[in-house]
């Protein structure tokens, strides 16, 4: 019996389809529809023991362009996910290490190729792990598929430099969901350690500061309640759902955590993922910075 | 010439899951720091920046200590096994490449994560 408070948690989300809890996921552990893919910062975590039947994406080696800063094209995803057995019409159940932090960032990639169902593991790798579950160190057997991915949609989730550029300077709803000493710019100010690859510190003009692990329970990994995750966002930072969105950090990583929360979570309809983020910014020749 | 070694070693393993799997058995051995030389909560100064596992770093009598709050920080424990076993109580602690994270975890690390382990490497180096 699933415990009344989660289910009542992902059930006053706005997708509540988009999150299973780790009861749901132990029940559908055999359900041939399924495919459970672990994406995780840590490279050594998938092979030191996974979810049984969880397959691996690792999102630095098998989602990036390895030539061009960019994502890989619908062939090269195609390919993967027919490589790794799954289909079109899958149901693909993504988790990971750091609060599902990479595992969104996937979830995002997926969108981005028009996937229709895939879904985070609310908790993660840690609250599995941490309820006793069954990991194991087992890859499954796979067997191929004929996956065909859409033509990749850069628009409807993923915004662009000069479409942040005109967001900043008509003070639309920018969220920076860097550390506060990254938003500030005072990281550059410790001698001796890079700043994320960027020439400059700050922000993007008129970004709002809401760090992306704000919206998790950090001891559980899982995703704070709805109201909770209101009470940061529309009455803290004052975004306002019916308007347009866009959300970014280093690369693009950490603000897929936060476009997922907006967007399936609160409901914000318009939510973007700016991947470019700051290394692109903080690097740009002549694009303005607030500190 | 230890680290010689090891690198020698971690060049036989070509596949890419039996690298990972040596990696895994290396990060088995961490052993966290001693409390006679650290308690928590610890020191600021000790702890590596940009590291998400929140790792922390000390040197005493020329041995190398390490400390990964992080529970699934398998690979900052697995570089902290390896730094204290190729440079505790050697004259090369000052010394210790920064390439060697990219040598061991390979170049498609996430910026983040090779960040914070190279951010372990400078420590080490500064204690040094």
């Amino acid at each position: 019996m699933e415990p009344m408070n989660t289910a009542l948690k992902i059930s006053e989300y706005a997708c509540p389809d988009v999150v299973v809890s780790t009861d749901w996921l132990s029940q559908n552990l055999n359900n041939p529809k399924i495919r459970i893919i672990e994406s995780n910062e840590d490279q050594l975590l998938y092979s030191s023991g996974h979810i049984p039947g969880a397959i691996e994406i690792d999102w630095a080696k098998d989602l990036n362009d390895q030539f061009s800063r960019d994502y890989i094209q619908s062939d090269a995803f195609s390919s993967l996910l027919s490589r790794l057995g799954v289909s079109n019409d899958s149901t693909v159940i993504l988790y990971g290490d750091k609060n599902n932090w990479w595992a969104c960032y996937t979830f995002w990639v997926f969108k981005l190729f028009g996937h229709e169902d895939v879904r985070i593991l609310d908790g993660g790798r840690l609250k599995w792990v941490s309820e006793g579950r069954e990991i194991t160190k087992e890859k499954p057997k796979l067997s191929e598929t004929k996956y065909v991915a859409k033509i990749r949609d850069d628009k409807t989730y993923r915004a662009f430099r000069d479409e942040v550029l005109l967001v900043s300077k008509n003070r639309g709803q920018l969220v920076d969901v860097r550390s506060p000493e990254e938003f500030s710019g005072e990281r550059l100010h410790m001698e001796g350690y890079p700043n994320e690859g960027a020439l400059r510190g700050g922000h993007v003009p008129n970004a709002k500061s809401m760090p992306w692990a704000r919206a998790v329970d950090t001891k559980t990994g899982c995703f704070l309640p709805a109201s909770e995750l209101k009470a940061l966002y529309v009455e803290g930072l004052e975004l306002d759902p019916k308007k347009p969105t866009i959300a970014y950090c280093r690369i693009g990583e950490r603000s897929s955590h936060t476009w997922f929360v907006l967007h399936y979570l609160l409901g914000f309809e318009d939510v973007k993922n700016y991947d470019g983020s700051w290394t692109e910014w903080g690097n740009s020749v002549g694009y303005p910075i607030e500190r | 010439m230890k680290l010689e070694n090891f690198l020698s070693d971690l060049s036989m393993f070509t596949d890419r899951d039996e690298r990972m799997e040596f990696l895994i058995d290396i990060a088995s051995r961490f052993k966290e720091v001693p409390s006679e030389i650290a308690e928590r909560p610890f020191k600021k100064e000790n702890k590596v920046p940009a590291c998400e596992s929140d790792a922390y770093v000390w040197l005493k009598d020329n041995k190398l200590y390490f400390a990964v709050e992080n529970p699934q920080g398998i690979s900052a424990k697995a570089l902290a096994v390896i730094l204290d076993e190729n440079f505790s109580g050697t004259d090369d602690i000052k010394n210790i490449p920064e390439s060697l994270v990219d040598t061991v975890f390979g170049s498609t690390i996430s910026m983040g994560k090779g960040e914070g382990l190279r951010g372990m490497v400078r420590l080490a180096k500064n204690l040094g």
